[in-house]
């Protein structure tokens, strides 16, 4: 970004709490308080393994006026490009990273009459936010939980606690106990928000049964983090910059960027905010796009690209960048 | 005389049925009952079966689920929050009338927490204006043209497409402050 905002933190603790899910306090190097944020909020942790930076955005947890630190609970995933496996692997208690200033592209309607909030899995995170900063605004909201089952379930007994039970339901796909959408979303007084995060099949079968039922798409919101797919191994220009990079098969089009040491713009790196949208000069291959902010009749063009997520089937890409 | 070019000046996008929502609530008022009637002839009369029709005054033709008439806005106004209070979600609101009859409208569903970019809303009948004095703050309903007197400090307002729909109304300012009595004369803007 051209205006830097980033700060220096230390990891101040590192949790176990639950199987495959960690939790990292982050506070900062020089003392000062972090920023207070809304909940929903992320931020882009940037780490150095070896001489690889990655970049991963992850969902604020603590408690949004918290401004001693900061909390980001992450799960190890089997194929990791690296992001998580280093964070449950390599790093330990007194490392240092960096982290963007919080931004929140998944926020809470104020003007709700009630909220429900619903995770998958680690989609949990933002939630945890989100209900303690309602709890203080005396908002109206429930969550419904679901798990795969209860080891890997993370937090689950500390939000019934907190909450009490009937504000926070639990599911656990292996014990068959399922989310009831159905009944759950024909029976809201109107004026009622719906937030939804965790993997992409669990968000759509949501968003879709709520539009089916006649919800308005003002009173739908949900997260997904994408994280980039490999590909094949591909060439881009870059116009402006006047250079030409290679872009790996691990490696979104904006990490080889960065790479190479040139700016460009982003905020969420997960194909979700928009911000990293980069005008296509030429092609030669495919482009495949993996985001979900280009609308489909701009996928078909051509003419344009999220940088963070999508990729190209074939020899180079021309940009403008 | 008027003030245009302004943000906050409402689009009313047409009513245009949700074939999606379980339910249709609709507020309706004069002329608005044609808006209604337009939509029948478009996408036909199967949604009135899940509809319930408010009307200031006289019913339209139609058959639907539920039918009824208020003598007056205000009480249209106070039934219609009613029905919005015990609404479920995918109950889509419809609004037609005159602007300040959809604008006060608007200001009921909104403080029942409705987004008002889901509310589906036709401009028919009269474009009288309802308008506060930004002065003394009080509201004067079917204002025709600009300048005009507020009705309460009787001050000569100049009307502005500044809108609030927190008021459900748009903004009307002093034209002739730095000299009483030099306002020019009124023109029907809105007939
Ligand atoms: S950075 Fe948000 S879409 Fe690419």
């Amino acid at each position: 970004m051209s205006i830097n905002t980033d700060m220096a933190v230390q990891v101040a603790a590192i949790i176990q709490v639950a199987e495959k899910v960690k939790r990292f306090r982050l506070v900062r190097v020089d003392g000062l308080p972090l920023p207070v944020f809304s909940g929903g909020a992320h931020i882009v942790v940037s780490m150095l393994d070896g001489d690889l930076l990655r970049r991963n955005p992850y969902s604020l947890m603590s408690s949004p006026t918290d401004q001693t630190a900061y909390e980001i609970s992450v799960l190890q995933v089997e194929k990791s490009r690296g992001g998580s496996a280093f964070l449950h692997e390599k790093l330990n208690v007194g490392d240092k990273l960096t982290i963007s200033q919080p931004l929140n592209l998944f926020p809470c309607d104020v003007r709700g009459r009630k909220h429900i909030f619903m995770a998958g899995g680690i989609g949990i995170t933002p939630f945890m936010a989100m209900m303690d900063q309602m709890t203080r605004e005396s908002s109206n909201f429930e969550l419904h939980y679901a798990m795969r089952d209860r080891k890997h379930g993370a937090y689950w007994q500390e939000l019934q606690q907190r909450y009490a039970a009937h504000r926070v339901k639990i599911y656990f796909d292996v014990e068959k106990l399922f989310i009831p959408t159905d009944a759950i979303l024909a029976n809201q007084p109107l004026g009622t928000h719906l937030y939804v995060c965790g993997p992409s099949g669990m968000i759509d079968g949501v968003l879709n049964k709520a539009t089916a039922l006649g919800w308005p798409k003002q009173n739908l919101h949900s997260e997904r983090f994408l994280a980039p797919l490999p590909g094949d191994i591909f060439k881009a220009e870059l116009k402006r910059s006047k250079k030409t990079i290679t872009v790996g098969t691990h490696q979104s089009i904006l990490e080889a960027v960065e790479a190479a040491g040139i700016d460009a713009p982003y905020l969420c790196r997960g194909g979700a905010c928009g911000q990293c949208e980069t005008s296509v000069l030429g092609c030669e291959g495919i482009i495949e796009h993996n985001d979900i902010f280009l609308e489909p009749e701009d996928k078909a063009s051509g003419k344009t690209i999220m940088i963070c997520v999508s990729r190209v089937k074939g020899q180079a890409i021309t940009l403008d960048l | 005389m008027l003030v245009q070019g302004i943000k906050s000046r409402p689009v009313y996008t047409g009513l245009a049925i949700d074939l999606q929502a379980r339910r249709h609530l609709f507020a309706l008022e004069g002329e608005g009952i044609e808006a209604l009637l337009d939509q029948v002839k478009a996408v036909g009369a199967q949604f009135l079966e899940t509809s319930d029709i408010l009307c200031v005054g006289k019913l339209p033709d139609v058959k639907a689920e539920y039918m009824w008439s208020a003598p007056t806005i205000p009480v249209l106004l106070n039934r219609l929050n009613v029905n919005l209070i015990n609404a479920k979600m995918g109950t889509r609101l419809y609004l037609s009338g005159t602007e300040g009859f959809i604008g006060q409208a608007m200001k009921i569903a909104l403080d029942q927490n409705i987004d008002f970019n889901s509310i589906r809303t036709e401009h028919r009948g009269s474009t009288a204006r309802r308008v506060q004095c930004v002065h003394c703050k009080g509201i004067t309903d079917d204002v025709k043209t600009s300048p005009f007197t507020c009705a309460h400090c009787g001050l000569n307002l100049l009307v502005r497409d500044h809108y609030s729909r927190r008021l459900a109304a748009f903004q009307g300012v002093c034209i002739d402050a730095e000299q009483p009595g030099t306002a020019p004369a009124p023109v029907v803007m809105f007939p």
